[in-house]
């Protein structure tokens, strides 16, 4: 039965995509550098928006791969290359992280021996926020990603030639046990890179709010791709709207649950009321910020919710790009809104600077090029995939 | 009578047979078709080519509308009607009110959905129909996929639908009629007794046994808080009164004593501060329908329903009372007289002087003269 072929041409993919991502990524790393010589502390900060961005397009599309394993998902097998391709990021991370190791200083508070000194919270943080245990988290958590990255696509690769079934079933596990490491990692992340540049601030829902994100920011690089791919034909032909259909469906699953869990972390600090949870909002209700943060519920969820609430919006290509491209835009104000406000000005405005675009473009520019690059040596189609033939004829 | 023709139906194995065949029946041109699965089966809209239901327009009405009510009537109740202040919170607290909102709005749309589903599409309340108690519905209800032609189609005629049916593979062809009289009836008598016993049993039945049998808290910590509650008595101080007498030698936040307490009149004049103005008489109207009238009555005439019951509370209206200079009656009011009591620690002084200025309304009222009544009248002009 496996013996269906599914050898069609691999349409080449322009070398344009490379050279627009070489382009973003040079572009914005310069004007990134102006911006560090110009004001260090806030590029830095721009720097890490950037980064965490990178990190929930990886780390999320490595889960969204994880998940179709897990699910014993159909519908998504002729499209999960397209999800690999960009999950393979996940150790770059490590590398594009070092130029941040080397600034916690500058980033962090809670890294400040003379500021722990002086500080009964800081003090009993302390075993967990110092700058050792920050450096060795991060480094575990990266390399366990890598870990099951390396292992998935590998798997999945081999498959292509072997046709073996069993590697399918080798992956269900692998993923099984990625997903609740996923789940801790995650948080873990979350908290370190964002939630400590207050090092005093804490909600208990940051991991969660985080990965709602994460998985937005992820399916919609997946969605916009894809869609692209498929209006010009670098898909296999029998991948239709359904499939289509059922990216924007879960496009719109996440718009809500990012809704829910946005309004459920603020819904909760806003009842209590307790001075030492409650700062943290109104800083971000201050000066620019307040729009910022009026902003995050239209841009974040109004607009993407009404452009996806019909049904057959969810299969309109054009909708569907125009969507995934509007909550990724979202998710980097959404990092914007959750890094920036903690960027200490002496005296300079706090309006968004052009530059600070930059970071973010470069960030963009290494989706690209990673796309790009793996696309180049390898099928498009998981050809080897039991479950293939039975995505190919998904039908809602 | 003749038995009237519902259809005819044919059974088939596999959900990709039952896929083709609802495609052959739907090219074949037949538009009075329905297709029977155990469950809902992957292409069959395509197959079929429906159109998506309207169903969603209904929903999302009824889902507006439970916005609308939830937040217009948490708006009236709580921030327009009967004001509250809890938790420190605005009247119209919408943060606290989206869950509400929420939770009705997903209410009604899913109630509107299903009971649009049935009237609309089941025709409820009638729940028989022609296909119910056969083999046919048996057998698609458990493991076959089954199609019916009905009868009312424009191109029906039952030997070509019989074996266009036959023709995509189908089997155990049936002709189906209709039942010659239907007794199945939803609000049968029976039925609804049937209904109230069960409901009765169950929720008698739960409520033992959650509130007898394991009665259970999930949590105690906040029922049983670590505060005083007046009127309680408490270990936290040592005469157990929750309630705290004016700590000795201070006095409250915005008090000025009262200089002729105690005294049966002011020895020295007291003046009005206040200017009758139309609000400040508003305000003394309010504060004396609430202090005064239960005993002076609505009018100050001591006609109150307490006559009889009380030491008669004497009018307002007397010679004595008329009088009397403002300061008098404020006198009165903050000291008391008797058996009245004093309202100092009800009536704030400014009201204390809106209710003088309101006596005197009342009794310039009650004593107007002809000239007065032409005054008003040339003003009101
Ligand atoms: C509990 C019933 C009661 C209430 C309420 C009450 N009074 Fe009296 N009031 C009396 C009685 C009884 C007397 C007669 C006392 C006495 O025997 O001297 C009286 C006497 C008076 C007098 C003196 C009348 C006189 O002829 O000596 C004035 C003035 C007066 N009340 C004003 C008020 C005002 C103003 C209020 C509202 C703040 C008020 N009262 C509320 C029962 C009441």
């Amino acid at each position: 039965m496996s013996e269906i072929n599914y050898n069609y041409d691999q349409k080449v993919l322009p070398k344009k995509v490379l050279n627009i991502g070489l382009g973003l990524l040079v572009v914005g790393t310069g004007f990134g550098l102006i911006g560090l010589l110009l004001d260090s502390q806030r590029f830095l900060l721009n720097y890490l928006i950037a980064f965490t961005f990178l990190i929930s397009v990886a780390v999320g599309t490595l889960f969204l791969v994880a998940l179709e394993y897990v699910a014993g998902a159909d519908w998504s097998v002729p499209i999960r290359r397209v999800t690999e391709f960009f999950s393979s990021t996940v150790p770059f991370l490590l590398i594009l992280g070092i130029p941040l190791l080397f600034n916690i200083g500058s980033l962090f508070h809670w890294s400040h021996p003379e500021a722990i000194a002086n500080d009964k919270i800081l003090q009993s943080k302390a075993p967990y926020l110092n700058t050792q245990f920050f450096i060795i988290r991060f480094i575990v958590i990266i390399a366990i990603w890598s870990l099951f990255w390396f292992i998935l696509s590998r798997n999945s690769k081999k498959q292509d030639t072997s046709k073996d079934q069993s590697i399918t079933k080798r992956n269900i596990r692998y993923s099984a046990i990625f997903i609740p490491v996923f789940a801790i990692t995650i948080s873990l992340i979350s908290i370190d890179w964002i939630m400590s540049l207050d090092p005093h601030w804490f909600s208990t829902i940051f991991g969660i709010y985080f990965f709602a994100g994460t998985v937005l920011a992820s399916l919609s690089v997946v969605t916009y791709a894809v869609v692209k791919l498929y209006e010009n034909g670098y898909l296999h032909p029998r991948i239709k709207k359904d499939h289509l259909y059922s990216l924007g469906a879960l496009l719109f699953a996440f718009v809500n649950f990012w809704g829910y869990i946005a309004f459920s972390q603020y819904m909760l600090i806003w009842y209590a009321n307790l001075p030492e949870e409650t700062y943290w909002y109104l800083n971000r209700w201050e000066g620019m910020w307040i729009y910022v943060s009026l902003l995050q519920i239209v841009v974040h969820f109004l607009v993407p919710y009404s452009v996806l609430l019909s049904q057959p919006a969810k299969m309109d290509p054009k909708k569907l790009k125009f969507a995934a491209l509007w909550i990724l835009f979202a998710h980097l104000i959404d990092l914007y809104w959750l890094i920036m406000p903690n960027y200490h000005s002496e005296g300079g405005s706090s309006w968004i600077y052009l530059l600070e675009f930059a970071f973010p473009m470069a960030a963009v520019g290494i989706l690209c090029v990673v796309f790009y690059l793996n696309y180049k040596k390898t099928n498009i189609l998981p050809v080897g995939d039991p479950k293939l033939e039975k995505g190919l004829n998904f039908k809602l | 009578m003749e038995k009237k023709l519902f259809g005819v139906t044919a059974l088939f194995n596999t959900p990709d047979e039952i896929i083709k065949a609802a495609k052959g029946v739907r090219e074949s041109g037949y538009v009075k078709y329905d297709v029977f699965t155990p469950y809902p089966i992957h292409g069959m809209d395509d197959a079929m080519k429906l159109k998506p239901s309207k169903l969603g327009y209904l929903t999302l009405g009824f889902g507006l509308t439970g916005t609308f009510i939830a937040l217009f009537s948490m708006w009236f109740t709580m921030a327009m009607d009967y004001p509250m202040i809890i938790g420190g919170k605005p009247f119209f607290a919408l943060p606290a009110f989206i869950p509400v909102t929420f939770e009705l709005t997903v209410l009604l749309a899913t109630l509107a959905t299903v009971i649009g589903m049935l009237t609309f599409f089941f025709y409820f309340p009638n729940n028989s129909h022609p296909l119910h108690d056969t083999t046919f519905m048996k057998a698609v209800s458990h493991d076959r996929y089954g199609v019916c032609i009905e009868s009312i189609d424009p191109k029906f005629d039952i030997t070509k639908a019989k074996t266009a049916l036959s023709g995509l593979g189908g089997y155990d062809i049936q002709e189906i009629y209709y039942p010659e009289k239907s007794d199945i009836r939803l609000f049968d008598p029976k039925f609804i007794v049937f209904l109230i016993v069960v409901a009765a049993v169950t929720s008698g039945a739960i409520y033992f046994a959650l509130n007898k049998l394991v009665y259970m808290q999930p949590f105690t910590w906040m029922q049983h808080q670590q505060k005083l509650s007046a009127q309680a008595e408490t270990k936290f101080f040592a005469d157990k009164f929750s309630m705290r007498p004016k700590v000795e030698g201070t006095v409250a936040r915005g008090y000025i004593p009262y200089e002729f307490k105690g005294l049966a009149a002011p020895t020295t004049e007291i003046v009005n501060p206040t200017f009758p103005s139309e609000k400040n008489l508003a305000l003394g109207k309010k504060k004396f329908l609430t202090f005064c009238s239960p005993c002076h009555g609505n009018y100050g005439d001591g006609d109150s329903r307490l006559r009889g019951q009380f030491p008669n509370p004497p009018s307002l209206h007397s010679a004595k009372v008329r009088g009397w200079n403002d300061g008098n009656l404020y006198h009165v009011l903050v000291n008391g007289q008797n058996v009245m009591p004093s309202y100092e620690s009800q009536i704030l002084p400014e009201e204390r002087w809106a209710i003088v200025n309101y006596i005197r309304v009342l009794q310039k009222a009650k004593n107007a003269t002809l000239e007065d009544i032409q005054a008003v009248r040339k003003e009101g002009k």
